[in-house]
C-alpha cells in the first residue's frame, strides 16, 4: 500500500481547508447558528418540548445532521471535481496509487473536515442549549459512519459532474430538502399518519433519528434500522465508487 | 543496449469511434534522447498518455523497464515522470507544496533537501513559497518539469515542453534535458519544434495518423532522407538558366545572382562533377560556392506529405 500518497493527498486536502477556513469552518458555523437562533428560538417559543425534549435541544442532532450531509458531499466532491476541472488529475492518474487508496485519502479528508465541523457546531449549540448524549459512542459512530458514507456520495458527484452546475445540482435539489424534510427539525411523529409513511422513503428521517437516539434515546424509527439504513447506504457508494474505478468512467478515455 | 520502454501493438479507439493509435510499436533505449515528431493529432499525447497510464488502450502491450503497466503499474508508474502539454497546476498551492505532494503521491519519502536541488536547478527556489498562481508562464512551466522530477524519475516524457516559451527558457530547458540524460534518464519529447529535435534527439520516431512511420537515428535519418543544396554565387548575374543546364534542378535567384542545385546525396551519381563541367563549358562563372544539408524540419514535411 502507498501510504505515502495517501498521507500526501490527505495532508493537501487538509490544508486546503485550513487556507479557506473562513468558507470550510466559519461559514457553516454562522449558518448553522441563525437556524439554531431562528428555528430554536422563533418555533421553540411555540413547542416547548418533543418526547420530553425541549425543542432547542431537541433540533441540535438534525443541525448537526444538516451540516454533515452537505459539508460531507460538498467536500468530497470539491476535492475530486477540482482537479478534473483544471486538468491537474492527469498526476493522480499516472501515480502509483490504487483506486482503494485515492478513496481512502478523499474521502478521509472529507470526511475528517465535516466530523470536525459538526463537532464545532456541537460545541457551538451547548453554548444555547443544555445537552446530554446517552451513548457517545453510537453518537460518535453515526457521526464517523454518517461522514464517510456522504463523502462517498460526494465524491460519486465530483466524479459524475461535468460543470459546477451539475456539481451543486444533486445536493441543492436532493440533498437539503431530503434533510429538512428528514425529520431535522420536527419528529416524524407529529406528521398525518400518510405523510408519515410517505416520510420513511427518505433515507435522512433514518440519519437523523438515530443520531438523535444517541442524544437523548429517542427516536422516530428503531435505532438498528437506522444503522442497517446507513450501513446499506454506504455499502451502494462503495459499489458506485469501485464500478467507477473499474471502468475508468469520466477519468480515464 | 536494452530498452526501457517497450509498446507493442498498441491501439487506441475512443468511445466516439475515432481511432487515434493503429498498431504501435516502438521501443525506447535506455538513457536516450527521443523525439517524437507529427502533426496535430497525429496520435502523440494519446501514445504517453496510455503508457503513463491516464488513458487505457484498446489493446496492446507496455512494458517500462520490464514491468507491465498494468500487472505491475506501482513498479512502472514510479520510473515515469510526466510533464504534460497543459500548464494544470493547482493554482492556490505554494511551490515548495506542491513539489513535496507530487514526491509523496510517489511513494517516495520527504527529503527537503532533493527538492530544494531541483527547484533550484530550475531557477524556482526564490518561488518556493509562492503560489503557483502568481507565478509568469515559464515558471509555471519550470514548476511543472519540478513536479515530474520530484520522484527522481528514470523516464521522462516531456509533452511539447517549450510550446508557448521564451528563447531563453527554451535554451535553459534544453540545457536542463542534457543534464538529465548526463545522469542516465531516458527523455522522450514530442515536439513542433524540428529544431528542438535537431538539436537534441538521439534517435527521431515520425507518427502520422496513429501510426509510426519511422524511426530512426536522427543523423542517419538525415543522411539517408536529407537533400543537399549547392549554392553558386555567380560572378555574372543571368536572366535565365541556360537550356544546356535544364536536366539539372536548378533555381535561379530573383536577382539572377545566385543558382542553387538541389540534388539527393545518397544518389549515385547527384550530377555536380558533371554540373560543373557544364557550367564551365558554358562560360557560366562563379566567384564563391557553399553547400547546405536539408533541415529535419524539411525531412519531416517530406515523410509527411508522403504518406497516402
Amino acid at each position: 500500500m502507498n501510504l505515502r500518497a495517501v498521507w500526501a493527498i490527505y495532508r493537501m486536502e487538509m490544508a486546503r481547508a485550513f487556507r479557506t477556513v473562513l468558507q470550510s469552518i466559519v461559514s457553516p458555523v454562522i449558518s448553522t447558528s441563525l437556524y439554531f437562533v431562528v428555528f430554536g428560538s422563533a418555533i421553540g417559543s411555540r413547542i416547548t418540548e418533543i418526547d420530553g425534549i425541549s425543542y432547542g435541544a431537541f433540533i441540535v442532532p438534525g443541525l448537526i445532521m444538516l451540516s454533515l450531509l452537505t459539508q460531507s458531499i460538498s467536500n468530497a466532491s470539491f476535492a475530486i471535481y477540482f482537479p478534473k476541472f483544471v486538468g491537474s488529475i492527469y498526476e493522480l492518474l499516472s501515480a502509483p496509487v490504487s483506486y482503494l487508496e485515492i478513496v481512502i485519502a478523499y474521502v478521509g479528508g472529507a470526511a475528517t473536515k465535516s466530523i470536525i465541523l459538526g463537532l464545532i457546531i456541537l460545541a457551538t449549540a451547548s453554548l444555547f442549549v443544555p445537552l446530554t448524549i446517552l451513548h457517545p459512542f453510537w453518537m460518535l459512530a453515526f457521526l464517523v459512519l454518517t461522514a464517510v458514507t456522504f463523502s462517498l456520495f460526494g465524491f460519486i458527484i465530483g466524479i459524475w459532474a461535468k460543470s459546477f452546475e451539475q456539481l451543486q445540482l444533486v445536493p441543492l435539489l436532493i440533498i437539503t430538502p431530503l434533510t429538512f424534510l428528514g425529520g431535522s427539525f420536527y419528529s416524524i411523529n407529529m406528521l398525518p399518519e400518510v405523510w408519515r409513511t410517505v416520510t420513511l422513503f427518505n433515507p435522512v428521517v433514518y440519519l437523523i433519528s438515530g443520531f438523535r437516539w444517541s442524544f437523548y434515546g429517542k427516536s422516530d424509527v428503531s435505532v438498528g434500522v437506522s444503522l442497517g439504513m446507513t450501513v446499506v447506504f454506504l455499502l451502494v457508494c462503495i459499489t458506485i465508487v469501485a464500478w467507477i474505478f473499474r471502468t475508468g468512467y469520466r477519468l480515464r478515455s | 543496449m536494452p530498452s526501457i520502454l517497450s509498446i507493442s501493438g498498441v491501439s487506441k479507439t475512443y468511445a466516439t469511434g475515432f481511432t487515434a493509435l493503429k498498431e504501435v510499436n516502438l521501443d525506447i533505449q535506455r538513457g536516450e534522447i527521443f523525439a517524437l515528431l507529427g502533426p496535430n493529432g497525429a496520435g502523440k499525447t494519446t501514445l504517453i498518455s496510455i503508457v503513463c497510464g491516464i488513458v487505457n488502450r484498446s489493446s496492446g502491450t507496455v512494458t517500462v523497464d520490464g514491468h507491465d503497466i498494468n500487472k505491475d503499474y506501482r513498479a512502472a508508474r514510479s520510473l515515469i515522470g510526466l510533464v504534460p502539454q497543459e500548464l494544470t497546476i493547482d493554482a492556490f498551492e505554494s511551490v515548495w507544496a506542491t513539489v513535496n505532494y507530487s514526491r509523496g503521491l510517489f511513494g517516495k519519502p520527504a527529503n527537503h533537501g532533493f527538492v530544494e536541488k531541483v527547484l533550484r536547478d530550475l531557477s524556482l527556489w526564490d518561488k518556493k513559497d509562492a503560489k503557483a498562481i502568481t507565478l509568469s508562464g515559464g515558471m509555471k512551466r519550470r514548476l511543472m518539469i519540478a513536479k515530474a522530477l520530484s520522484h527522481e524519475p528514470r523516464i521522462l516524457f516531456l509533452d511539447e515542453p517549450t510550446a508557448g516559451v521564451d528563447v531563453e527558457l527554451r535554451q535553459d530547458m534544453w540545457a536542463m534535458v542534457r543534464r538529465l540524460r548526463e545522469d542516465g534518464v531516458t527523455i522522450i519529447l514530442t515536439t513542433h519544434y524540428i529544431e528542438e529535435a535537431e538539436a537534441m534527439a538521439d534517435r527521431v520516431g515520425v507518427i502520422n495518423r496513429g501510426e509510426i512511420i519511422l524511426v530512426e537515428n536522427k543523423a542517419e535519418l538525415m543522411r539517408k532522407l536529407g537533400r543537399k543544396r549547392l549554392v553558386l554565387e555567380l560572378r555574372n548575374p543571368l536572366t535565365s538558366i541556360p537550356e544546356a543546364l535544364s536536366r539539372y534542378a536548378l533555381e535561379l535567384s530573383p536577382d539572377g545572382g545566385q543558382l542553387t542545385y538541389t540534388y539527393d546525396n545518397q544518389a549515385e551519381r547527384p550530377g555536380v562533377a558533371s554540373l560543373m563541367r557544364d557550367l564551365e563549358a558554358g562560360g557560366i562563372q562563379f566567384r564563391d560556392i557553399d553547400t547546405q544539408n536539408s533541415s529535419l524540419e524539411e525531412i519531416f514535411v517530406n515523410l509527411v506529405r508522403r504518406e497516402p
